[in-house]
Order: structure tokens, then sequence, then C-alpha cells
């Protein structure tokens, strides 16, 4: 080792608007290793990946790169030191092809033009690499699934020849094999001398992949020690700074449930095929599976998002599938969608917290054709009070919010309509340990309340702690329910991949 | 997967709108000959492409600003401007000739080079920013040609607007009557001029970094940045290149009408027809999706439905109405998409 660290920050603070993001911070990271950030949200770790990667500039205090102290203007500058940061919001741009996002910045040329044929073999061998010979390099981005388009970004970042590697929630929307690739990779640029530094939110990755770990909270860094130190109970002490005990809320004994949402093979397109389903009031069912196998499709032509859906749904003693979110929401239906993609499908992003909470209920608030200021202000507050949403102001823009927070704003709007039928997916993506928690304990008081959940979600330990019930999703279909003890790993495993190895208590 | 041929469907595919209004341009085209009583013929050619040059030029201008998700609204001004100072400048000995012709297209690029600055560096959104030096360039064409009038080179007035065997019998290039020349010679210089410049400056352009950096910022901004791409220098070049363009068509206008005309309401009529051109063309308004050639084939798909007008003897009065409801129906086509989604959040993308 070096007489020092290849990252080093010193006394680094950062304010926002007179609110602390990062203060007095002393970091520091080795090269040849996997370094893992872990806090909260409003921990201050997106800030510190920030300053790192040239998107912020501290306010006080000094860096230094292999001795050398930087001060970044733009992430340009920082990629062209050798920082490549791969975002959690993806820095893919849609409407350009794979190949084009890959090279995007640093194109190879031949007269000063992009070399189109230089430039598609570097994506191939690049997609290669991780494994993703399936990429076609001149499909366009925005016809990509998520969890390819996160794949396309880590190629790009690889092809930055990156000597400090940052990944911000980078396996968060991947399949389980894309996450062993990029472990693979991961471990590979450590044999190369690469330095990573790895945010998650998923402690068994963080185990598996890391060798140090650091802890933040409320803007300070708190601990760094290396793996093994502490026990998994420690370090969750360690981020939230108090006693945790249970994760998960206990279940109720099981009951039966009236079943209140049929689904009786539903079909659309080539992405559902004949899925059926029941969800009973009262309960929480899991859906798991493989990323993409029509568990978002599912969701979505329940919700009446969909067109030329086929099968049969059942409401209560409604029939039909409804033909828009608008029908979906109102009587006799009540149903609620929290969406994948809460910047885009959630939240209205510009707009203020109050009026994003409002945007489902309006009805609610209204006399004759206006909105009355009154009862506005009235929900509003009690829908913040419910969800113990950590806000300065309803009137301020919901981007202005953390990550979890953000998604308690989507989950509250919805509440605020009263639903009967609650659809979630993949509600605690890229969420804090503790807002998990609450959004775990919240799912289970509305269950309690006679509400039928049905639950999304790519981590299997989620759908174990939570749901009664888990359906596992295979092309379409559903392949397998477990129930009750049934519900293990590697039940949920083996029925993702559709092998019948473990049959072990395979109700269907 | 990547063969040429493989290459070229994935290519039609990412690109259905361009190849509807290709398809759209060649049947309006090949009908408008048949019905036209000396139709297939060079003179109809010429003067069909000769009507076009202007209008081809400003919507290509237009497009550059279109893709980065934003309007310039000085697109027409530019081009009248350009042709002013052509119509004082453009004439004398040669020299003369292409000094004032070089001086032409730099005003015009300056002057979009002058709009980049003020979208970047003052922050405005570039349609109110346009809105606003578009009406400085009309003030500035006034002041230099208060009358129509000027002065054009009359050979130079020939040689451009008739067909190459005119051109080179004009300035005597070589035997315009030599048997090699004799397949291209009835090929009309205006649309050799629309084809060359489509080609050698736009096309190259696309293919440097600033020209992609354009696209990717119409597409997503956010991600253009944290790709750490050269934001305001692509901007820039976007207003830079849009009153170049604007400037070839007002350079031209100038040379086919050996005239110039501070004309408000043709300034107009020629910013609003570039948008709908560029629309035509498959370039989204969103940003991010399209290309200049588009919008030369919608260009000209726009002129092909007035040349209508003359064969079928409609109405001049009727005319305005007529024109709006077939682009109307025209831009419908490229919303026919929308019956074909499954997902109805797509629409939204």
């Amino acid at each position: 080792m070096s007489a020092h660290p290849f990252l080093q920050l010193s006394g680094v603070s950062k304010y926002f608007a007179g609110t602390r993001a990062l203060e007095n911070v002393d970091f520091a990271c080795e090269r040849g290793s996997i370094h893992a950030v872990l806090g909260e949200n409003g921990a201050g770790k997106s800030t510190l990946i920030k300053i790192i990667s040239g998107v912020l500039r501290p306010d006080t205090g000094a860096l230094s790169l292999d001795g050398q102290p930087f001060d970044f203007a733009n992430p340009a500058q920082a990629n062209a030191a050798g920082i490549v940061c791969i975002f959690q919001e993806l820095s893919l741009v849609p409407d350009l092809t794979v190949a084009d996002n890959i090279a995007l910045a640093q194109p190879p040329r031949r007269y000063g033009m992009i070399d189109r044929r230089a430039q598609r073999h570097r994506a191939e061998a690049l997609l290669a690499r991780i494994k993703c010979e399936d990429v076609d390099p001149n499909a366009l981005v925005r016809d990509l699934s998520l969890s390819r388009r996160q794949m396309v970004e880590i190629a790009k970042a690889l092809g930055k020849q990156p000597r400090l590697l940052i990944l911000d929630e980078a396996t968060s929307a991947l399949t389980r094999n894309d996450v062993e690739t990029v472990y693979g990779l991961l471990a590979d640029l450590r044999q190369d001398n690469v330095a990573s530094l790895f945010i998650s939110h998923r402690m068994n990755e963080v185990e598996r992949l890391c060798d140090t770990l650091s802890v933040f909270r409320n803007g300070r860094h708190v601990e760094t020690f290396s793996k093994g130190a502490k026990t998994d109970g420690q370090i969750v002490r360690l981020m939230i700074g108090r006693e945790v005990d249970a994760q998960f809320p206990p279940k109720p004994a099981p009951t039966p449930h009236v079943p209140h949402l049929h689904v009786d093979n539903l079909s659309w397109e080539k992405r559902l095929r004949g899925a059926s389903l029941t969800v009973g009031r009262g309960e929480i069912v899991g859906l798991g599976g493989l990323d993409g196998q029509g568990q978002k499709e599912l969701m979505l032509a329940l919700f009446g998002v969909l067109r030329g859906v086929e099968g049969r749904v059942t409401v209560g003693e409604t029939q039909g599938v409804p033909t828009s979110p608008a029908i979906a929401k109102q009587a006799p239906r009540r149903i609620a969608l929290v969406p994948e993609d809460r910047k885009t499908e959630g939240l209205m992003l510009p707009m203020s917290i109050a009026d994003n909470l409002l945007a489902a209920s309006y009805a609610y608030v209204s006399v004759g054709p206006f909105i009355n200021p009154m009862l506005e202000s009235q929900a509003v507050s009690e829908a913040i009070a419910k969800l113990q949403i950590k806000i300065g102001d309803p009137q301020d823009p919901v981007a202005t919010l953390s990550g979890g927070n953000q998604q308690k704003v989507v989950i509250a709007k919805w509440l605020m309509t009263d639903p009967d039928v609650i659809l979630l997916n993949d509600p605690t993506r890229g969420i804090d340990v503790g807002t998990k928690q609450e959004i775990y304990r919240l799912m289970r008081r509305l269950a309690d309340e006679g509400r039928a959940i049905l639950f999304y979600s790519t981590d299997y330990a989620e759908l174990i702690g939570c749901c009664e019930r888990v359906a596992i999703m295979y092309d379409g279909a559903i392949v397998a329910e477990l129930s009750g003890d049934a519900v293990t790993e590697e039940a949920i495993v083996s029925a993702a991949l559709n092998i019948h190895a473990a049959p072990v208590g395979v109700a269907s | 997967m990547s063969t040429p041929l493989a290459n070229l469907a994935t290519s039609i595919r990412q690109n259905r709108a361009f190849t509807g209004a290709v398809l759209l341009l060649v049947a309006l085209f090949l009908l408008y000959n048949v019905l036209h009583p000396r139709g297939f013929s060079s003179a109809v050619l010429i003067q069909n492409a000769n009507e076009s040059v202007a209008i081809v030029f400003v919507a290509m201008a237009q497009t550059i600003p279109v893709l980065l998700g934003g309007l310039d609204l000085s697109v027409g001004a530019v081009m009248t401007l350009s042709a002013c100072i052509a119509s004082v400048l453009v004439n004398g000995s040669p020299l003369q000739i292409i000094l004032g012709m070089l001086v032409t297209l730099l005003a015009g690029t300056a002057f979009g080079f002058c709009n980049g600055l003020i979208v970047v560096y003052g922050r405005l959104q570039p349609i109110i920013a346009t809105l606003a030096t578009g009406a400085i360039a009309m003030g500035l064409a006034l002041f230099i040609r208060p009358k129509p009038g000027g002065d054009i080179d009359g050979d130079l007035n020939w040689a451009v607007t008739n067909s190459l065997w005119d051109f080179v019998d004009t300035y005597g290039l070589f035997d315009a009557d030599a048997a090699w020349f004799a397949p291209v010679a009835w090929i009309p210089v205006p649309l050799l001029i629309i084809l060359v410049f489509g080609a050698c400056v736009w096309l190259p352009f696309r293919r440097t970094v600033t020209g992609r950096t354009i696209y990717a910022i119409g597409s997503a901004e956010g991600a253009a940045y944290m790709s750490g791409l050269p934001i305001n220098r692509a901007k820039i070049a976007a207003f830079t290149l849009a009153g170049f363009f604007a400037a070839c068509g007002g350079l031209y206008l100038a040379i086919q009408t050996a005239s110039g005309n501070a004309d408000l309401t043709q300034a107009g009529a020629y910013t609003l027809n570039s948008i709908a051109a560029v629309v035509l063309g498959g370039t989204s308004l969103l940003g991010g999706v399209g290309g200049a050639i588009g919008s030369l084939i919608g260009a000209l798909i726009l002129r092909v439905i007035s040349f209508y007008f003359r064969i079928l003897s409609i109405d001049p009065l009727l005319q305005p109405l007529v024109e709006g409801l077939v682009l109307l129906a025209a831009v419908s086509l490229g919303a026919v998409r929308v019956l074909r989604i499954r997902n109805r959040l797509d629409l939204f993308r």
C-alpha cells in the first residue's frame, strides 16, 4: 500500500439551501478494493459520489486522487481522470443506439467523423465482456428493458477504462444472472487494481462482494471497517443509529381470506400468456420470478393501461378489465398502482409535494368544479402525517425529496383514494433500510384493514418476509404458488427458473 | 445479427416516419407528373425545383433547433435578411459576386451564432429568444432594403435556376453538348444544390460528436450532461448551422428572384411552413428523433401539394383552406402509430 490513499477526501462539507448534506467528511478508498458505502437515504451517499464524480463541488474541504488534489467542474473532467460513475438515474440517451450510447462522449473517429463500424465493434466487445451478446448494438436504447439498459450503462462505464468505478445502486434493476456477471466483473477489476465504490441497499450483495465497508449517517462518515468485523445487526444499528428488532412485521396466523381480486387466464400480446391468480381481502400476495416475466404487464393490465387484454378480471362483484386508470381507480373497483418507475410514472417531479399527493384524488377535495383550499391542505397534512414523510414545505417540488420520501409520496397519493386493491410494483427499489421497514409495516396495516395487496418484488427476502402467498411468474404465466412455510428462497428460485427440482410444498 | 441487410431492416424500422415521408413524396410527385400536361419533362422538374429550394433550406435550418427540443422562430427572418444582403452585394465582377455570396452566407451564419449565444448564455428558451431576434433580423432587412428591388448578376440567375446544360453553357466551362455530358445535362441545378448541401453538410455533421450531442440533448439532456458531452458547444452549433442553412435559402431566393424584399408576411410564412416540413419529415418536436434529410423531403411534400393547385384549377381563394386540410391529413398519417400501441403508457414516451 502506498503512502497516501488512492482517493482521499478531507473535511468535505456540502450544504443545500442551509440544510446539511455532508459535514466534515474524511474518507479514503484504496486501489484493488471493493468498498461499500452504506447508509439510509439522506445519509449523504448520493452527495458524496456526486462530489467525487464532478457533478457537485464541495463547499469546503479537499479531494485528492493518487496524491494529486482535484476539483472537477463537471463529470467530463472526472471521467478524464479515470473516475467513472454508474448513476442510479440512468445516463443513457434513449433515442440513440446502444453503440452510440456506449461510445457517447469519446467515440472512435476517422477524418473527424464518428467511425460507426469501429464504434459497433467496440460496443460488441464490451457487451460480450458483460455477457450481453443478446443486445443488438444497433437497437435504440428506448426499446430495451430496464435491466438491459442498466447493463448497457455498465458497458458504457467500462468503455471509459475507469481507475475508480462508482456503482450507485447499479444492480437494483438487474436480473439474477446479470448480477452474477457484474459480481464477476467487479472481482476482475479488483485484480486489475481498480478501486470500486459500491452503493447498495442489499446487505447480502455487500456481504458477498465488498472487502471494506463505510457507514454514513446524517451527512457524516460514521465508521469504516473491513468485512466481517461487524455483524449485520451492528451495521444496521450504525446506519440508523437506533436498535432495530425484526426486519419484517410479524405475519398474522393463517386465516381464510374472502377472495376479492380474481384474475383468470389473462393474456396480452406475447407478454402475458394466461395468467391466473386470486387475492383475498386482508391478504398480501407476492409476485415473484425473474425480471421481465410479465409481472409488470400483469399489473398494468389490471390497472387499465394495456389495450387488447384478453381474459377475465373480477374485482368484488365487478367484472371486466378496466379500460383506463381513471376507471380502475374509481368505485366499484378502487384499484391503486404504485408503478415501477416513480420518477416518470409515479410523480410529476417539478410539481409540488401537495399537488403530487392529490393527483389521484382531486375529486375528494373539490366542491363543484373548484378545488377547496381548506380540504386540500387538510388532506395533504393528513397524508404526510400518516406516512411520516419527511418534508420541509408541502409546496416544495417533489423532486427535492430523497428517493425513499418520494416513494412514500407515491404510496400516500394512492392511499388518499382509499383503494380496495393495491398493486405494488417493486416499491422498495433503491430505498434505504429504514423506509423499507416502514413500507413493510404499512403494507401489513393496510392488509389488516381488509385491502387486497399484490406485491411484486425483485428481492426474494421481501417476498418471504411479507407475504402469506407468493405467485411465481414465468414467461407470462403464473407457474407456481407457494404458501405458508413453503415460501423459501430455494422454492422461489427453482420456481422462478421454472425447474421442478424442489417440488416440496409447491401447491397450485 | 449485423449483416448489412439486417442493419438496413433495423434502420428502416427505426425510421418509419422518414420512410413514410419518402413514399408519400414519391407517390404525390408521380401522380402530379401523370396529371400534368407536360409531366416527366426537364422543364417541369426545373420549375418545381426552383420553387422548392428556399423552403427546403429553411426547413433544414429549422430541423436542428427542433432536434434540440426547441424551435427557431427566426429562420424565415434570417432567410429574408440574407436575401436582402445578397440583393445588394451579389453583382459586379466574378470576384465581387463570389465575395458577395460569401458575405451573405457569413452574415446569416453569424446571426445564427448570436442566437446560439443568447440561448446558451442568456439561458432563454429558444422559442422566445428567436422570436425577438427574428424581429431584429426583419428590422435589419428593412433597413438594408426599405423597398423591394436590388441588382443580382443576370448570368448567375440564369445559370443556377436552369439545367446543368445551361450552367455549363452560361459560363462556357466546356462543350455543353459533349456526348459524355448528355446523360446528366437535364438535371436542374437547384435540385443539385439541395442534394449537395444535404449530403455534404448535414450528413457529415450528424456524424460528429457535436452533431450527436444535439440528438442526445433533445433526447435526454440530463443524461447528455452526465455523460460529459459538450452541451453548450452543441447548442451554439445547432443555431449557427440553422443560420447557415437559412442564409443559403435567402441567397438562393435572392438569385432566383433577382431581387431582395423585406416582406414580413413572407418571412412568417416560411418560418411556419418550415415547422410543418420538419414534422412531415419525421422529426419529433420533442427533440432527439429525425434529421435534416427528412425535413428536405417534408418541404418537398409541402411544395408538391401546392403545385397541384395549378393543374387542378381550384379557386385561388380556397387554396389556404385546402392546403391546411391536406397538411392536417398528412401530419395525421404520422399519428397512425398511436392505433398500434398496446401499452397506453407508450403514448407518453
